[in-house]
């Protein structure tokens, strides 16, 4: 099995029409994902490649039965096409939009928790969701990743859950879904989110879970592993050696004063019996030793 | 972006917050006839965007004209943790009865904002949390709902604040919110906001960091983008749209990536190095892009090899190992190169860079050997 989405998921782009949207969007059909709809205003009746588009969510959806939708659109219309798709009916949004402002990312995650609390929203500024084989939904190249399972990813950053995805796969060692939950202030999912998904999925046997410095997600993460989690667990921390006070390339990856520094969020996963690795590399040989003993 | 305390008061005039009079000076000359228009006694301000200024002789309080031209002269050019004073900031002179603390900064963990108000300010509020965590009255703010000046209102006397500054003091909360919010700030402190002999509240500093995603929306900000003390280097790179940010170490760093990025400076470290820089090129690097980062690595003299760690997603492979090249054309790359390729296009990037070759352009299979191979190159 595999979480959040799979080959049932039928997904449609806002933004088809951009050069972005376009390019994953296709890049995700050929994949094997159900990509069933495009979204660009004004450009209802068109298609993009095969793939009809429509004015607004709530007419793809109503069209093609779509449940999820990916996200590419600039960061100003990023808020408001997310709050389309909930009202559209979307119950999975995936946005990889990077550079939204900290408060349009507050207001609308707060929006969707009390006016669509059914919907779950993955990012922004995240890599998108894989489940190999089955769906890939957002700029993840599908062929570094390998279907068949044991192994659930959940991470801060993009191309760490490339390097994760390498690691495994060049060893022979799959994965049920990989999760890019971004490296913003307010993500949509968070690590808890996604472990419990892992660890309410009977074929997800272990998971990988790379974080960064910055906010107190991984300290929390911590708490819920040790009070909830069953499976092993392989972690890696970026940003050891980052300077406090800077962004680090993600909005979310600062150390403020002496909170959110890469030392707590290992401390706190150890304490947890999480296997805390200095280095992708060396959370990858570990997460290959805890599947072959499996 | 983080302010300069004159910006930051600036800032927050723009939004009805009461601030003192005051303007800036960069030369003596300047600071004269500031103190002539705005009236003794005043205060004169280095601006730096460090703490302790007050402690470093950054902060005098001039009560005629031989004591501004006194402390003007001084201040002016001094070295306060590495930044060397290029303005000044001058205001009339306030009397202080009590000093309050005040700030909006976003909640995290619970995905809120949070308002922190204490009776016990002019210190920093982290000394005040850890010695006296029960002087801070926390306020977590719904974005959907905002602050009201009801909540405002029961807000100040939770936390204390004398009586005859309560209304005053909640309407400027308000304010504070409503510039935190529309003026798209990461942080907006006032710290000490004053009650004055005279039961007047003003901010008597400002703390403000504005959310740079947030500047396609205000073109006011284009002013605050004054600076002598920022990196010239991490000008450059802005320059040429790159994620730069300037360190101490030896190793230059590309990555394309945030995490790669940050990772990279770990596994560096962890071979005996340091990195010189952190430098992200982004997702869908082109050759271009690849060339302008490392003419900005090259352009660092304390670099002394150059680590391109890539892991191709969007970002293909043989279009880095372009750059790399089209960038040894261009400059005069003093450091050797090592390179570490993987991902979209791998294969083919690596058969681009292989009959260029040599002690100095250097390929590694792994992150970790291409990190140890740089840093023994590095030392």
């Amino acid at each position: 099995m595999s979480i959040f989405v799979d080959e049932n998921t039928k997904v449609i782009v806002q933004g088809l029409t951009g050069s972005q949207g376009r390019f994953h969007g296709l890049r995700n059909r050929d994949y094997g994902t159900k990509v069933v709809g495009g979204v660009s205003p004004g450009k209802g009746g068109t298609d993009v490649d095969g793939i009809p588009v429509f004015n607004s969510v709530k007419e793809a959806v109503a069209a093609t039965g779509a449940t999820a939708s990916f996200v590419s659109v600039p960061p100003k219309f990023a808020a408001a096409a997310i709050l389309e798709a909930a009202e559209g009916g979307i119950t999975f949004i995936v946005c990889i939009t990077e550079g939204i402002p900290a408060h349009d990312e507050a207001l609308t995650y707060n929006r969707l928790v009390e006016e669509f609390p059914g919907v779950r929203l993955l990012g922004p500024n995240c890599p998108g969701i894989i489940s190999p084989g089955k769906c890939n939904i957002g700029i993840t190249s599908g062929d570094i990743a390998l279907p068949g399972g044991p192994v659930g990813i959940v991470s801060r950053s993009g191309t760490l859950t490339y390097q994760a995805l390498h690691e495994l796969s060049q060893q022979g060692i799959g994965q049920t879904t990989c999760v890019g939950i971004g490296g913003d202030p307010v993500p949509g999912t968070n690590f808890i989110d996604c472990l419990a998904a892992f660890e309410a999925d009977p074929e997800t046997k272990a998971v990988m879970m790379i974080g960064e410095i910055g906010g107190s997600e991984e300290e929390r993460a911590a708490e819920w592993i040790k009070a909830n989690m069953t499976k092993p667990v392989v972690s890696y921390i970026a940003g050891v050696t980052a300077p406090p006070g800077r962004k680090m390339g993600h909005a979310g990856a600062i150390i403020s004063g002496s909170k959110g520094t890469a030392q707590a969020k290992m401390d706190a996963l150890r304490e947890a019996g999480v296997y805390v690795c200095a280095n992708p590399t060396e959370a990858g040989q570990k997460m290959v030793e805890i599947v072959r003993a499996l | 972006m983080d302010l300069f305390e004159y910006q930051g008061k600036q800032y927050f005039a723009q939004y009805g917050i009461a601030v003192s009079p005051g303007d800036t000076a960069d030369t003596l000359e300047e600071a004269i006839a500031v103190a002539e228009r705005i009236g003794f006694p005043v205060v004169v301000k280095a601006q730096v965007k460090v703490g302790g200024r007050g402690k470093a002789g950054g902060v005098k309080l001039a009560d005629n004209m031989d004591e501004l031209k006194l402390h003007a002269g001084n201040i002016l050019g001094l070295d306060i943790k590495g930044h060397v004073v290029r303005r000044l900031w001058i205001e009339r002179s306030s009397d202080i009865k009590k000093e309050y603390y005040a700030s909006f900064t976003l909640d995290r963990p619970n995905k809120t904002h949070l308002g922190m108000l204490s009776a016990s300010g002019g210190v920093e509020i982290e000394v005040v949390a850890e010695e006296n965590p029960d002087a801070i009255s926390f306020l977590s703010i719904d974005p959907v709902r905002g602050l009201d000046l009801e909540t405002a209102r029961r807000w100040v006397a939770e936390a204390n604040l004398d009586e005859v500054a309560r209304e005053q003091a909640a309407e400027m909360l308000v304010k504070l919110y409503v510039c935190y919010v529309e003026g798209d700030c990461d942080l907006a402190e006032i710290n000490p906001l004053i009650l004055t002999p005279n039961d007047k509240v003003h901010a008597l500093d400002a703390k403000v960091t504005l959310d740079e995603n947030a500047s396609y929306r205000h073109p006011e900000w284009d002013a605050f983008r004054w600076s002598e003390t920022e990196d010239p280097r991490e000008m450059m790179a802005k320059e040429r749209g790159l994620n730069y940010i300037g360190l101490d170490g030896s190793v230059g760093i590309i990555a394309n990536g945030a995490g790669l990025a940050m990772s990279t400076l770990d596994v560096v470290n962890q071979a005996g190095g340091s990195a010189a820089n952190f430098l992200d090129i982004g997702g869908g690097a082109n050759a271009d892009v690849m060339a302008a980062a490392m003419e900005v690595i090259n352009s660092d003299p304390k670099v002394k090899s150059i680590f391109v760690n890539i892991f191709g997603g969007i970002t293909r492979v043989d279009e880095v190992a372009k750059g790399v090249l089209e960038a040894l054309k261009r400059v005069d790359i003093s450091s050797p190169i090592v390179l570490r390729l993987d991902g979209t296009n791998a294969v083919e990037g690596r058969a681009i860079l292989a009959p260029y070759l040599n002690e100095k352009l250097i390929t590694e299979p792994t992150m970790l050997e291409a990190a140890r191979r740089a840093v023994e190159l590095a030392n």
